[in-house]
C-alpha cells in the first residue's frame, strides 16, 4: 500500500465516523493540506508571487527612500543664506510622505489603494508590491537618512575642506560609511517587508497566505496548511537574515585590516 | 593675504566671535592661543566657511570669500584644513585619502597624485604606509598624514585646528616637527594651539584670544615676555 493508497483507505474510515488512532488521523489531515491533488503547487506558486511582490517592493522602497533621504540630507546640510527653494519644495513634499505613510496603517493604505485609488485594476498582486514598496520607502528614507547624519560630521567637513564638491563628499566619503551603518537596520526593514507581503491578501493578492487560506477552505482543517505557510516565512527570514550576516562580515574587514 | 574684516559669529544668542578685523600676510606663521571656548577654533573655521559667518567680510587674494556667489570649492582648494580629529577617510587607504582630492578636482591626473603622495609620504617618514588604512595608524601617523593630505592640493595657506590636542603626549613632537619644517619652507600657516613652545619657535605673530575677541597680538618674545592684557597675563601665568 502506498501512500496514496493509505490516504484514500483512512480518508474514507474517517468520512464513515470511524475512530481511528491519532497518527493514521494527521496522516490523512497532512496528505490533504499538501499532497492530495498536487497542492505542495500551490504553496511554490504562492512563494514565487510573496518573493516577486518582495523584489518589486524592495525596489520600489530603496528607489523612493533613495530619493528622498538625498532630498532630505541636502536640504538640511545647505548652507545658511544659500537656500534653494526648488529643494525646499521637494522638501516639504517629502515630509508629508513620510509623515502620511508612517502615521497610517499598512492595511488602510492596501485597502485605499486596491478599492479606492485602483479600485478598477484587475492586478491586485501588482497594486500590492506597489503599495509595499511605497510604504517601505518612507522607512528606508528615515533609516537611509538617520546613517547620512549619524556620521562623524568632520569627515563631510575633511572632504569639503580639500575643496571636494558636496556631491563628491557624499559619494566618496559619506555613502559608503553610512551604507555599512545602516545595513543591519536595513536587513530588518527588509525582513518585515517579506512578512508584510502577507497583508496584500486582503486585496486579493494571490501570495502563500491565499494559498493556505485557498487550501483550507476547501479541506476544513486549518492546522497544516497554516503552520506550513509560517514555516516557509520562518526559513525565507532565516536565509534573508543569513544573507545580510555575509554581507555585513565582508565589510566589516576593512575596519580590521 | 588674508583680510578680516569685523568678523562677528553667533550659534543662535550665543556670541562666539565679536567684531574681528586682522590681516594675514603670505609667510606668515599665525599662532592663536587663549582659553578654551574663547572662539580660536570657530575664527579659524570661519577663514575656510567651515562656519559661515554671521557679519564681517572675509577677502583671501583678493576674492571676497564671504560673498554667497563666491564657488567656495575653488577657494578651499588653495586652503588646506587639519583637524584635531585628523578626520581621515576610515574607508580608503593612505594613498586614495591623499590622492582622491587633487584627482577629484582635475588638478592631477591619477598618477601624478599617486607620485605627489609617494613624494609628501617619504618626506614625513611613511611611505611604507600607502596601502594601509587608517584605521591600522596611530594618532601620530595619522595626523601626519592628514598634513600631506592638505600639502597634497599644493595649498597656499594651511589651516591647523589644535592639531596636537588628540594625541598622545609622545606622538606631538613628531607631529610638530613636519609643522616646522613647513614653516622653514615658508609656508603661510595659521595654527590654532596649546603648544606654548611651538606657538614661541615657530610662530611670527601671536593673537591672543578670549571671550570672541582677539585681546592682543604681537611676536611670540613680546607676548610671552611681556604680555600687556591682563586677561593674556592670567591665561599664561596658568599655562607656562
Amino acid at each position: 500500500m502506498d501512500f496514496a493508497q493509505m490516504y484514500t483507505a483512512w480518508k474514507e474510515l474517517l468520512r464513515a465516523g470511524t475512530d481511528l488512532p491519532w497518527w493514521q488521523e494527521q496522516y490523512v489531515y497532512f496528505y490533504q493540506a499538501f499532497v492530495e491533488g498536487g497542492r505542495w503547487q500551490r504553496y511554490l506558486e504562492g512563494v514565487g508571487v510573496t518573493l516577486m511582490v518582495t523584489v518589486c517592493a524592495l525596489l520600489i522602497g530603496v528607489v523612493l527612500g533613495l530619493l528622498v533621504a538625498t532630498v532630505r540630507t541636502a536640504h538640511d546640510q545647505q548652507r545658511p543664506g544659500r537656500r534653494n527653494p526648488v529643494l525646499g519644495l521637494c522638501n516639504a513634499l517629502c515630509q508629508v510622505y513620510v509623515t502620511v505613510i508612517r502615521g497610517t496603517p499598512m492595511m488602510v493604505q492596501l485597502l485605499i489603494m486596491g478599492f479606492v485609488i485602483f479600485s478598477s485594476s484587475r492586478d491586485y498582486t501588482m497594486v500590492g508590491a506597489l503599495t509595499l514598496g511605497i510604504n517601505s520607502g518612507a522607512y528606508v528614507a528615515e533609516i537611509i537618512r538617520g546613517g547620512l547624519m549619524s556620521l562623524d560630521p568632520g569627515q563631510m567637513e575633511a572632504g569639503r575642506s580639500l575643496g571636494l564638491n558636496y556631491v563628491d563628499t557624499m559619494r566618496f566619503i559619506v555613502v559608503p560609511q553610512a551604507f555599512k551603518a545602516v545595513l543591519p537596520a536595513l536587513g530588518n526593514e527588509f525582513i518585515m517587508l517579506l512578512k508584510d507581503t502577507a497583508l496584500i491578501n486582503v486585496i486579493g493578492g494571490k501570495e502563500l497566505v491565499y494559498a493556505a487560506q485557498s487550501i483550507y477552505n476547501r479541506t476544513f482543517e486549518q492546522m497544516y496548511p497554516l503552520l506550513g505557510v509560517a514555516c516557509i516565512y520562518l526559513v525565507m527570514v532565516m536565509v534573508l537574515s543569513w544573507l545580510q550576516g555575509k554581507l555585513e562580515r565582508r565589510l566589516r574587514q576593512s575596519d580590521r585590516r | 593675504m588674508i583680510v578680516v574684516n569685523h568678523l562677528s559669529k553667533s550659534f543662535g544668542d550665543n556670541l562666539v566671535l565679536q567684531d574681528i578685523s586682522t590681516t594675514i600676510e603670505q609667510g606668515e606663521k599665525v599662532v592663536i592661543i587663549g582659553p578654551s571656548g574663547s572662539g580660536k577654533s570657530t575664527f579659524l573655521r570661519c577663514l575656510n566657511l567651515l562656519e559661515t559667518p554671521t557679519a564681517g567680510r572675509i577677502t583671501f587674494q583678493g576674492t571676497e570669500i564671504t560673498d554667497p556667489k563666491v564657488d567656495i570649492d575653488k577657494v578651499r582648494r588653495s586652503m588646506g584644513m587639519v583637524f584635531q580629529h585628523f578626520n581621515l577617510f576610515p574607508n580608503m587607504t593612505i594613498r586614495r585619502n591623499i590622492t582622491l582630492a587633487p584627482v577629484r578636482a582635475k588638478l592631477m591626473s591619477q598618477e601624478e597624485a599617486d607620485e605627489t603622495a609617494k613624494q609628501l609620504l617619504e618626506r614625513v617618514g611613511l611611505a611604507d604606509k600607502a596601502d594601509a588604512y587608517p584605521a591600522q595608524l596611530s594618532g601620530g601617523q595619522k595626523q601626519r598624514i592628514a598634513i600631506v593630505r592638505s600639502l597634497a592640493m599644493r595649498p597656499q595657506v594651511l589651516l591647523f585646528d589644535e592639531p596636537t590636542s588628540a594625541l598622545d603626549p609622545e606622538m606631538v613632537g613628531e607631529v610638530l616637527q613636519v609643522m616646522k619644517e613647513l614653516a622653514q619652507e615658508g609656508m603661510t600657516m595659521v595654527v590654532v594651539t596649546h603648544e606654548m613652545g611651538f606657538a614661541r619657535e615657530v610662530g611670527t605673530r601671536i593673537l591672543f584670544m578670549a571671550d570672541g575677541k582677539i585681546l592682543e597680538e604681537n611676536t611670540p618674545q613680546a607676548l610671552f615676555d611681556h604680555p600687556q592684557h591682563p586677561r593674556t597675563q592670567e591665561f599664561l601665568s596658568k599655562v607656562l
